[in-house]
């Protein structure tokens, strides 16, 4: 694109010879150097953010080093911070949430992609896009007056007595708790991964499941055992986003997750997560230690869901790359 | 399309900006306690005085101190008292002092949520102790049982649930504990933010009393008002001279007997396990925590206008909403603190 | 037909419409959602909701309408701030810059994408808050502004690029300057899915509550000032969904359906105008 300026006409026969001034007189230096700088504030801003994030926890950096993610004790009276609960805490409540989304998500994916005629795959995408728009908080709200009191009086209940001898249900019914949390975290994530999915699934060239049809084989398998399997990567790149939208949740999970920083087997059991905790005690944290725990436990997400996106992004491109290769092919 | 668009954007823009008007806005945050007493007084307030708006966020005690401490707030709220630490990083941040103002007496009931069970239990010392160390836990555990006998208690788990953020009731409730028991003293200690040994965190008064509403079994710890509105059973708690006592207005009073008579100047002050047999042990001022020093003079007229409203009008509107009126010594002593506010 | 092509043949229909009941209870969940807010929400809705103020707590009645303006006034501020760098960084990205810079940017946004809203605040808390020693709708504008950078962004330097070469070349050729280009030929053609990924961004922060519990705060009144604290949507939904009082809730959930219809009607609009094609096959 840049290269195309030097083709303007008035410009001197040699490419890159128009003056400065010249250029500045017909206002595109100016354009350049106007959209450079906003194109540069938001390189400013992010890099300005990170930098926050890393000063506003140096105090328990050094303080705790390392030990903050192994110590399990946060205790504000006492200035003891660790970081194990949070940390343990967002990842069970997203690994629940994807044990469930996934197999959902992908399920419905396939059937848009390989089974539904154009037009209502085209439609139900469009409910489901619709599905991701719905903003966090109104999840809460459906949480705290739908899933809690269904969890309490029918869920828990139901899995305690046929699945209660495994240690990840038992305990009491709060009805609130991590399970809770991972069961509306998928339904928040649930459309991402159809999506995404869908897209990748459709983009896997046409030959590859013709040739496994030819051979033979019956519509499912050709679908689970070639066209799948073509676009593990990009799928896998779809649950990375989703993980790290679940990662990321503070809302939804604080009005349904208990808040009290413990580490259970026990799915059942109330918890917190990173992002629920600082929502909690931010506005009160008294004392800078508390404080930067807190913008430390911020920035241990950030990082988290900074890999994910990068490796998700990654992932999705490598498919679609391969897809259109092997097409070309 | 764009155009209308662009107009309206631009009129809601020129709306907002010329809006800034001649009304004073007054910031505050804290006590999730006091705030049915707070958002009434400062609605009534605000109709007797349409210029002014004193905003009130209940966030919790802790988060009241630290956005005052912090300066984003013009004034806070507590139910405990500044200690001499938290006093000292207001000094040096602002070179000047806060002044505590009691506003309204409240008792911080146990209340509890027991299919079946509607009346008003009797709880020990030792059982509340208990309960909250997680060393009882069933309902029909003795220590609950003798007390009540007459009260069918289920064999079930009791829920206990408390405050998830750092709360002037959770002081309140952990500075009687541990007034009553060595154990919780020794243990988890007073303070707005202690490590729970077991239960649900909600957020505010208004977090538990929707936890404890919610959830059978469970057993939490709210100001009179919100188990009173939200109808749900609190029990008596036995006092110091032995009596089991009703969390009431009177027993709230007769709590406060004592140190209005011998109020420091600085108001700070804990009643919780009062002398007098009836006295509700679990009883405690509220303070507003206002600086010595007010920059703008707007706003330190607002505030000491409305103080003086609070120690005179406002108090008859605290029994309507179960908190006690303030004792008239106190009352006394605050009219003249009003002038330190400069 | 032997046995073992029955049981493939079997094991195929049966996955099939396994699949297609994954899509079904994926699609129902919105409709549940959708059906549960409207009727609770719908029968909380009256005119007191829009034009009231809230009353003090525990006390009935009451409404909104500050927490209404005030998402109002913040979304017009996140716009102001978000959409211009979106907009003019997208255009130098795609018109002016070279590939380093370019990598760097988009590099940088999507960074700044993938930032949980929650840290978002607290950014915002240090940086417009403290300074300033006043929870205010700027900082909430603030916040909400940097989450839509990067949606507009991206979105609009591809469908800045999505635009043919010939359309550049032909107003080149005509004399125009480069900027002029952008101006009169390039933005204008794009201009529907830029408009959508404006819509898409402004949707999106619409919901967000976690960016502005330390930022706007809260307010009772209405706020009067850039500088004051302000009432929203979103976390007057959160208050009010955790208390224990029953007529709060029934206001949550009216909100919640306002909330909602907002966005899911922003969201449909956006993508009817982006499906009624572009100006210019795209090639």
């Amino acid at each position: 694109m840049a290269t195309t300026s030097k083709t303007v006409p008035g410009a001197s026969p040699i490419p890159g010879a128009r003056s400065f001034l010249s250029r500045l007189r017909e206002g595109d230096e100016i354009a350049r150097m106007i959209t450079f700088l906003f194109a540069a504030s938001v390189v400013l801003v992010t890099l300005l953010l990170v930098f926050e994030l890393w000063r506003g926890s140096a105090l328990p950096r050094h303080k705790f080093g390392f030990a903050f993610f192994r110590t399990s004790v946060w205790d504000p009276i006492f200035d003891q911070f660790g970081a194990l609960p949070f940390i343990y805490g967002t990842l069970v409540t997203s690994i629940t949430a994807l044990l469930i989304a996934v197999p959902l998500g992908i399920g419905a994916a396939i059937f848009l992609a390989e089974l539904a005629p154009a037009r209502l795959s085209d439609t139900l995408e469009f409910f489901i896009d619709l599905l991701a728009a719905v903003p966090s908080v109104i999840y809460g709200l459906l949480g705290v007056f739908i899933v809690i009191p269904l969890m309490r009086l029918y869920i828990q209940p139901a899995l305690k007595s046929t699945l209660g001898f495994l240690p990840l249900f038992q305990g009491p019914a709060y009805g609130v708790g991590f399970l809770t949390a991972g069961i509306v975290l998928a339904i928040m994530v649930i459309p991402y991964i159809i999506s995404v999915s869908r897209e990748v699934l459709l983009s896997v060239p046409r030959d590859q499941r013709e040739a496994a049809l030819s051979l033979g084989s019956t519509h499912w398998e050709s679908t689970w055992k070639v066209v799948v399997p073509f676009a593990r990567t990009g799928i896998m790149g779809s649950i990375f986003l989703a993980l790290a939208r679940a990662l990321g949740e503070t809302m939804a999970v604080t009005m349904v997750i208990g808040n009290t920083p413990i580490i259970s087997a026990s799915l059942f059991s109330p918890g917190y997560s990173i992002a629920a905790v600082i929502a909690n005690e931010f506005t009160e944290a008294t004392g800078d230690l508390y404080l930067q725990s807190l913008i430390e436990l911020g920035l241990v997400l950030f990082l988290l869901t900074f890999i994910l996106n990068g490796l998700a992004r990654l992932l999705i491109l490598v498919t679609s790359k391969r897809g259109s290769e092997t097409a070309l092919a | 399309m764009k155009r209308i668009a662009g107009m309206i954007l631009l009129a809601f823009g020129l709306t907002g900006i010329l809006w800034a008007d001649s009304t004073l806005s007054i910031n505050g945050a804290g006590a999730t306690f006091p705030y049915p007493m707070y958002s009434k007084w400062f609605d009534e307030y605000h109709k007797k005085n349409p210029n002014l708006q004193i905003n009130y966020q209940s966030i919790g005690s802790g988060g009241g101190i630290k956005q005052l401490t912090e300066g984003t707030v013009d004034f806070g709220a507590s139910d405990l008292p500044m200690n001499d630490d938290q006093l000292k990083a207001y000094q040096e941040k602002h070179s000047i002092g806060i002044l505590h103002f009691p506003t309204v007496l409240g008792a911080v009931v146990p209340t509890y949520n027991i299919p079946g069970v509607d009346a008003a239990l009797n709880f020990t010392p030792e059982a509340l102790a208990g309960i909250f160390l997680g060393k009882i836990t069933k309902w029909n555990d003795p220590a609950m049982a003798d007390a009540n006998k007459g009260v069918k208690l289920p064999a079930q788990d009791i829920i206990v649930v408390h405050r998830a953020e750092a709360s002037g009731t959770t002081f309140i409730w952990t500075d009687y504990l541990s007034k009553i028991s060595d154990e919780w003293k020794n243990t988890v200690g007073a303070g707005p933010a202690p490590k729970w040994p077991v239960g649900l965190g909600g957020k505010g008064n208004e977090g538990v009393t929707g936890t404890v509403k919610n959830t059978p079994n469970s057993i939490g710890y709210v100001e009179l008002i919100y188990a009173e509105s939200n109808k749900i059973p609190y029990g008596t708690v036995k006092n110091a001279s032995g009596v089991f006592v009703k969390p009431s207005l009177a027993a709230v009073s007769a709590a406060a007997a004592g140190a209005a008579k011998a109020m420091p100047d600085d108001f700070r002050v804990s009643i919780t396990n009062a002398p007098g047999k009836d006295s509700y042990p679990i009883s405690s001022f509220t303070w507003l925590l206002i600086p010595e020093k007010f920059s703008d003079a707007a706003k330190r007229d607002a505030i000491k206008g409305f103080v003086r409203w609070m120690l005179a009008d406002g108090q008859n509107y605290a029994e309507g909403l179960s908190y006690a009126k303030l004792p008239k010594e106190v009352v006394a002593k605050e009219i003249k603190a009003i002038d330190k506010i400069q | 037909m032997s046995a073992r092509l029955r049981w493939r043949k079997f094991v195929s229909g049966f996955m099939l419409t396994m699949t297609g009941v994954c899509a079904l209870v994926a699609v129902s969940v919105l409709c549940f959602i959708l059906g549960y807010l409207v009727f609770h929400g719908g029968t909380s809705i009256g005119w007191n909701f829009f034009t009231k103020l809230p009353a003090p707590v525990g006390e009935t009645g009451g409404g909104m309408a500050n927490a209404i303006l005030g998402s109002a006034k913040l979304l017009f501020l996140a716009s102001l701030f978000g959409v211009p760098i979106g907009f003019f960084g997208a255009i130098y990205l795609a018109e002016f810059s070279g590939s380093t810079v370019a990598f760097i940017v988009r590099y940088a946004a999507d960074l700044l994408n993938g930032v949980p809203s929650i840290v978002i605040g607290i950014f915002a808390y240090s940086m417009v808050v403290l300074p300033f020693k006043h929870f205010s709708t700027l900082a909430g504008g603030f916040a909400l502004g940097l989450m839509m950078i990067p949606i507009t962004l991206r979105s609009t330097e591809e469908f800045l690029r999505s635009v043919p070469n010939a359309l550049r070349e032909g107003a080149m050729a005509l004399g125009a300057s480069k900027w002029k280009t952008i101006a009169t030929v390039i933005v204008p053609t794009a201009y529907r899915g830029i408009l959508t990924a404006v819509l898409l961004a402004f949707a999106r922060v619409a919901g967000e509550t976690a960016p502005l519990l330390f930022t706007a705060f809260g307010n009772r009144f209405w706020s009067h000032r850039w500088n004051e604290p302000t009432a929203s949507l979103p976390v007057m939904i959160f208050t009010y969904a955790i208390s224990p009082y029953d007529d709060w809730h029934r206001q949550a959930w009216a909100a919640g359906l306002v909330l909602l219809g907002l966005i899911l009607a922003i969201n449909i609009v956006a993508r009817a105008i982006l499906s009624r094609g572009s100006a210019v096959p795209r090639s």
